[in-house]
This record gives structure tokens, sequence and C-alpha cells, in this order.
């Protein structure tokens, strides 16, 4: 029994800024100060609040250390771990309120968090599996091996309202119901941990913090529609969590939880991990069985559904990482539980990745329902730099952006869609005004070119046409007739494309357009980028009446477009200089080195 | 993505070619066996030259256009060589909105190469990489294992200085 336990965490955002260097130090100076059978150090997976990592906690005071330093350790060991006085100091500064220390949970970030599916992340160490069942781990398997028939299982998913976390929000219930319909030899579960949209990290929070909830879920799917083995696809992008799944798998193995005649109910289930390689399509359930299979990850026509013919052609079931996360929790607390959180058609809660232009980035798991304004300005803490919302971005390059008007929406499947964007994996990227608009549509629509398989014609010429299109406006040769042209491409690409990845690769450019068409009026009427990004489209001015003469613009500018004029400005004592548009080749150069900010770009 | 196939000669080492078979046979039976091959291939080799992709089509016993074909596919199957220090700038969205792109564009510069190159001297290489997931870091950029986080355009030089002087 330990008097003190330390947690610290190692998930993929700590551990780059350092944070397995503090693990090794605080146990270096534990030891030094003979307190290794008092102070217990676990290395646990994400507490969410990335933007303050690397992040320590320890209890039982629940002391909560931010942006640790290796150099605070022995401050912290000797002060808290031996003298029993908190490090006001180093905290978080929100948990420390009139020099008293509040409570984690009552912090604007984590306060109107429910936490289901990242429960254990940040609690329990990932790589022991005993941790796992001590949080009732495998419970959940237990009960359906022992007390439920498959066809009670899928009820209770059912009946929980549960929909698929990866995207476009299909009945887990359902799902799992035809394939258990499906008589095969041979049936496969799988897990989709090729978590693509850029921006978006909850799975593999799950995965680094919580691998088991995954394989339990499996097998429990596995049980339920009549499946001996299971697939996990997961990113090779994703080392830590790959190798904490494995350890996972061995584990669980070695347990019997996984193998044959789990808990003596005569039912069989193995898992095998295959490793992406980087292909967003692959993120289509018909393209990452055929990834699974080895070959190139195009996806197929459907029908027939995975469900009939999946992997190698045999009946599958294909979820996300945080879908299998909630289900062994539906299976203890009831379906009931689950259904009373959140709105009428979305149940439960969702994780959202916070990211871009905000105060707390970081993971977030909340109420389904649960309003833009509450996730961005209270949990997230608001924009930094007291710069002013522009737009929140859901569902990556298949989603849309949601503007300020809509800030008061309850977040479900069905509302966002209804507004133009979509739930997608829970990437929520705040934007400022400092962001165009244009530009954004022309990212994501450069990533879909990307990323296009290339297998129809509609998603492969039809995304490269947007692009060009987009390419035009935002460098001033734009019309607009374009902009028009440009929403009939979009919608031939949507009704026409194979997949989901070019049926929703124009989102981002109707949306933009539905709701800031005025920028790209501005880029294609005014020639001008009203956020100052689009290069092509700024003009550097100087300002003469501020200007001192200096010339040190002059001699910066590569292309030799400052010259000096013979006008001087009042109470100064040289002539001012001005820049020759015809030359200038907005590089910026003269911006950065002028002392007096005399220098404008618009 | 168009894939820069490199026209650096071949040199693998026998025990190179010793660890590959040994991949080759323990897989040999899989279904699925083409993309982990290649994978494990790339960590022996660093890339996939044609070469390499020959042995496991003859190993495996698949066609050789079906290797081919699953190498360009994917974009973590790399057909030239990477640089000493393979530098790669995270352009997801979190990264982007928060100025990654002029990052890239300064590293470029400084280098005199452009993403998906290498220098004539085979010191570093640049990659313009996805969502690595540290986005509570962002902007990021990793020289080999090493993250660098929350960059500003001035940083790139002093990181990279400590690379050259190796």
């Amino acid at each position: 029994m330990y008097r003190s336990n330390v947690l610290v965490c190692g998930g993929t955002g700590c551990t780059s800024s350092n944070s397995l260097k503090i693990v090794d130090r605080l146990k270096e100076q534990i030891k030094e100060n003979g307190l290794e059978n008092e102070v217990n150090v676990i290395t646990t997976g994400c507490f969410g609040l990335c933007a303050l990592g690397p992040i320590m906690v320890v209890y039982p005071e629940g002391s909560f250390y931010s942006m640790v330093k290796e150099e605070d350790i022995p401050e912290i060991v000797e002060e808290h771990l031996l003298k029993g006085r908190i490090v006001t100091r180093l905290l978080y500064q929100e948990t420390v309120e009139n020099d008293k220390i509040k409570s984690l949970n009552k912090t604007a970030f984590y306060a109107k968090q429910k936490r289901v599916a990242l429960r254990n992340c940040g609690v329990i160490d990932p790589e022991k599996i005993d941790d796992y069942i001590a949080q009732d781990g495998y419970a959940a398997l237990g009960k359906v091996l022992t007390e439920m028939t498959p066809e009670q299982v899928i009820q209770t998913i059912l009946d929980s309202g549960l929909r698929g976390r990866g995207g476009a929000g299909f009945p887990t219930g359902l799902k799992w119901k035809f394939a258990a319909a499906n008589d095969a030899d041979q049936k496969y579960v799988c897990c989709n941990a090729d978590e693509g949209d850029p921006g978006a990290f909850m799975d593999r929070s799950v995965l680094e913090g919580d691998p088991h909830s995954v394989i339990e879920a499996m097998a429990i799917a596995g049980y339920a529609i009549g499946a001996t083995k299971g697939r996990v696809y997961v990113r090779a992008e994703y080392p830590i969590a790959v190798k904490r799944l494995q350890i996972a798998i061995d584990q669980a193995r070695e347990y019997g939880l996984l193998g044959k005649d789990i808990f003596g109910s005569g039912f069989d289930f193995d898992l095998e991990l295959r490793l992406g390689a980087g292909a967003f399509v692959c993120g289509e359930e018909t393209a990452l069985m055929t990834s699974i299979e080895g070959k190139r990850g195009e996806p197929r026509p459907r029908p027939p559904f995975p469900a009939v013919k999946g992997l190698y052609q045999k009946p599958t079931i294909l979820n996300n990482v945080e879908t299998y996360a909630n289900i062994a929790q539906i299976i203890l607390n009831g379906p009931e539980w689950f259904a009373s959180m959140g709105t009428e058609k979305s149940k439960g809660t969702k994780v959202f990745a916070l990211g871009g232009k905000i105060n707390h980035t970081g993971l977030v798991e909340i109420p389904m329902g649960t309003t833009l304004r509450e996730i961005v300005f209270e949990i997230g803490g608001g924009i930094p730099n007291g710069r002013k919302f522009k737009a929140a971005q859901t569902g990556g390059p298949s989603g849309g952006c949601i503007p300020e008007e809509h800030l008061d929406i309850p977040i479900d499947y069905d509302n966002l869609l209804a507004i133009g964007s979509m739930m997608g994996s829970g990437g929520l990227i705040v934007m400022d005004d400092t962001t165009c608009m244009v530009d954004i549509a022309k990212f994501f629509l450069e990533f879909t070119v990307d990323e296009s398989c290339g297998k129809c014609t509609p998603c492969r010429i039809g995304t490269k046409r947007l692009l060009e299109m987009l390419e035009k406006i935002t460098t001033g040769m734009g019309s607009l007739e374009m902009i028009d042209e440009m929403e009939e491409l979009c919608y031939f690409i949507k009704a026409n494309s194979l997949c989901g990845l070019g049926q929703t690769a124009p989102n981002p450019v109707l949306s933009t357009l539905r709701y800031f068409r005025d920028e790209y009026i501005a880029h294609v009427v005014d020639k001008k980028c009203p956020a100052g990004v689009c290069k092509d489209l700024l003009e550097y001015n100087i300002v003469k009446d501020s200007c001192y003469g200096c010339g040190m613009c002059a001699k910066k500018c590569p292309v030799a477009a400052i010259s000096v004029t013979d006008y001087t400005a009042p109470g100064k004592k040289k002539p001012a200089y001005e820049i020759d548009h015809g030359k200038c080749i907005k590089c910026g150069a003269c911006m950065e080195t002028c002392k007096f900010k005399a220098i404008t770009k618009s | 993505m168009q894939k820069k196939i490199s026209s650096i000669p071949f040199a693998g080492t026998p025990e190179q070619e010793a660890k590959l078979m040994e991949v080759i046979a323990k897989s040999k039976d899989d279904p699925g066996a083409v993309m982990p091959v290649l994978q494990e291939a790339q960590e022996i080799y660093g890339y996939l030259p044609i070469e390499v992709q020959k042995m496991v089509a003859e190993g495996l016993d698949v066609p050789l256009e079906e290797v081919y074909g699953v190498s360009t596919f994917y974009s973590q199957f790399a057909l030239s060589p990477k640089g000493k220090y393979n530098i790669s700038v995270c352009l997801g969205t979190a990264c982007y909105v928060k100025g990654s792109g002029d990052i890239l564009n300064e590293l470029s510069e400084q280098l005199g190469i452009g993403a998906e190159e290498c220098t004539p001297d085979g010191k570093f290489s640049l990659t313009a990489c996805r969502c690595i997931g540290a986005c509570g870091l962002a902007p990021v950029m990793t020289v080999n294992d090493d993250v660098y986080g929350r960059l500003v355009v001035e940083d790139v030089e002093g990181i990279l200085k400590k690379y050259k002087d190796e």
C-alpha cells in the first residue's frame, strides 16, 4: 500500500513534451529521498488538457501540476511528497483559489464534462490489465457470456440508442443485428482505429489510455454476432497506441480473456492488429477491409454491405474505437442509463478534440446536446489573445464550418447535418478572425485531392477541378461565375461519388459558401483577402506620416521595390519611403524589419 | 499523391536481405501479408526501392504490380531514401490554422529543398505529414523521433543548427 500515488500523463501530447523524462527523474528523486516504498509513480493515458502538458497529478490530494519541467521535480518531491507541502506555485492555476486548492472537477475545463468513453484515461496504468479489472474491467464480458443471449446483447445496444462515433452515426445495434442475421462459417469483428481526420485524436487517447475497453467490447460484439475473429486496424503513425494495444492483447490472452473457451462459456474469440499505412480513404469501411486484406485500400460499391460480405467476403461488423469504448458501460449500467444522457436522437456522450485558436486545447467528453458556445467559451476557455471567434470546424475534411450565429445549437448528429456540417469523428477546430475561410476550404480540398484513391471519376477529377478553382480565387483570378460553377460542381461530386470520401469532400466548400460567401466575393470582386492570409491578394503600404526614413525596409527588400520619396512627414527628419506595387513580391520582409510599425498589409 | 521515385542505385546488404527473407518466410501463409511485409521491409531498408519490391513479390508469390500498387498507394511507403534527419512538419488542421504552413516554407527555404525531397548531402529530408495527434502543441514538427512544439518561424534556424553541427 502506497501513501501517495503520482500519475504522470504518458499520452502522445505529453510525451512529446518529455513527460517520460519526468517519470525517470521522479523515480530517481523518490529513491534518493528514500520514498520508494511510500510513493508510487504511474504512467497513465491522456488527461485531456493537452494544452497544459506535461501533466502530473498527486493523489490522495488530487494536486494537479501542469506544464511540469524536469528541473521542478526535486522541489515537488522534497516539498510535496516528503514534507507534505503542496507546491502551489507549480499547480494549474485554475485549481488554486484564494490560496485554497479547488477540486479539478470544479474547474471550467472539467466541470461540464461527463466521462464515459474516456472514464479510465488518465486514471489507470494502461499497460496493466489488473488496473483495468479493478475498474470493473471485463465484468461486462463476463456478464454477457454467462447471463445473456446474443439477442439480448444486441437488444441492449439497440435500446441504448448508441450511434457510430466514427462519422455517419449509424445505429450500432442495428449494424450488429444485420451481421448476426447472416449465417456463415466465419464472421469478423473489426475496429476502425485509423483516425484519419487531421486534428482529431480521441481514438488515439482511448487506445493509449484504456486499450482493454476496446478489446472487451470487441469480444462482446463477437459473441453478439457469432464471430470468433477480430481485427484492429490502427494507424502506424500512433506508435504508443500500437504498443499498448499489443501489450493489452497479450495480457488478455494470458488471463484467458481472449482465446478459447472464455469464462468457461465455450465462446472463442481472438484479436489481431493490422497497421494502416497512411491513407485517409481507409477510414471508409469497405476500403478499410480491403486494406486489411493487404491490398490497395480502395472502396467498393455497397451493397453488398459488410454485414453480408465484408472482410474476406464474410459477414463483418466494423465500429470505431470510441463506439467500442462505450459498450462495456452500457452492458454494466443498462441501456436506460445510457439513453438518459443526450438528446432525443443522439444518446450518450461524445468526445471532441478541441484544437486551433482556443485556450484549452485538448480532449473533452460532453453529453450530446451541449452547445458549441459552452464547449468553446466555457470548457475551452475562449479564444487566445482576445481575438474574435469566427467559426468552428467539425467533421474534418468531410465536415463544415459553423459560424457564430449557430453557437447556441445543441450539438448532436442531426443538428450538425442540418446546419451543413457533420459530427465526423469529433475534431473541433476553432478559427478566429485571422483565418481566411476560402483558404481553409482550399486546405481541405488539397487534402482530399491528395487522399482521393482515384477509383471513381467524380471524386478523382471533380475534387481536382474544385481545388483549381479555389486556387484561382485565392490568387485573384476568380470571378463571380466561378463561384456559381463551383457550387454546381460540388453538388455533382456529392451525388455521384462512390464512397463517403467523395460524397463529403465538397462539404468544406459548400459550408463556407453558405456562411462566408462575402469572403469569397471579396476575393473575386475586390481582389482582397479580408483576413490577410491569401498572399497574392495582399498589398503592403508604407504609412508615410509614420515613416522615419531610416531606409531599413529598402535595404531588406529582395526585389528593390522600395524607394525614397520627396515627402518628409511633419516632425521627421528624413523623407519617407514608398513601395512599388508592380515590383513587390509580397514577401513581408519590410514589415518585419520596420521598427516603427509604419508598414501595413491589407 | 505523386510519389518521387529515387534514381540512387540500390545498395542493400546481404544481412538486410537475410532479415527480409525471414520476415517473408514468417508471413507467407497470411492472406493479407503484402502490407505488413512491406512495412517491415521499409524498417529494414529505410525505403522501398524496386529491388526490394521484387523480392517481396517473389517471396510472397504475388505479382509485382500488386506490390507496386500497394507501395504507391499508401503515403507511409517511401520510394526514395530519407535523409539522416527526416524533418516532418504537421499539416493537420490544428497545426495549419496555427501557422505550420509558414514553418514548412521556412524549412524549405533554409534547406533549399521542397517537401518530399532530400538535401544532396543526404543529411536532411523534408516531409509534410498528416496529424501526429500532438494538437495541444500545435504547430508541431518532428526531427526523426524528437518532437518540437509550439513553434514560431524564428525557432527554425536554431533547431536546424543543432543537427547541422552534429
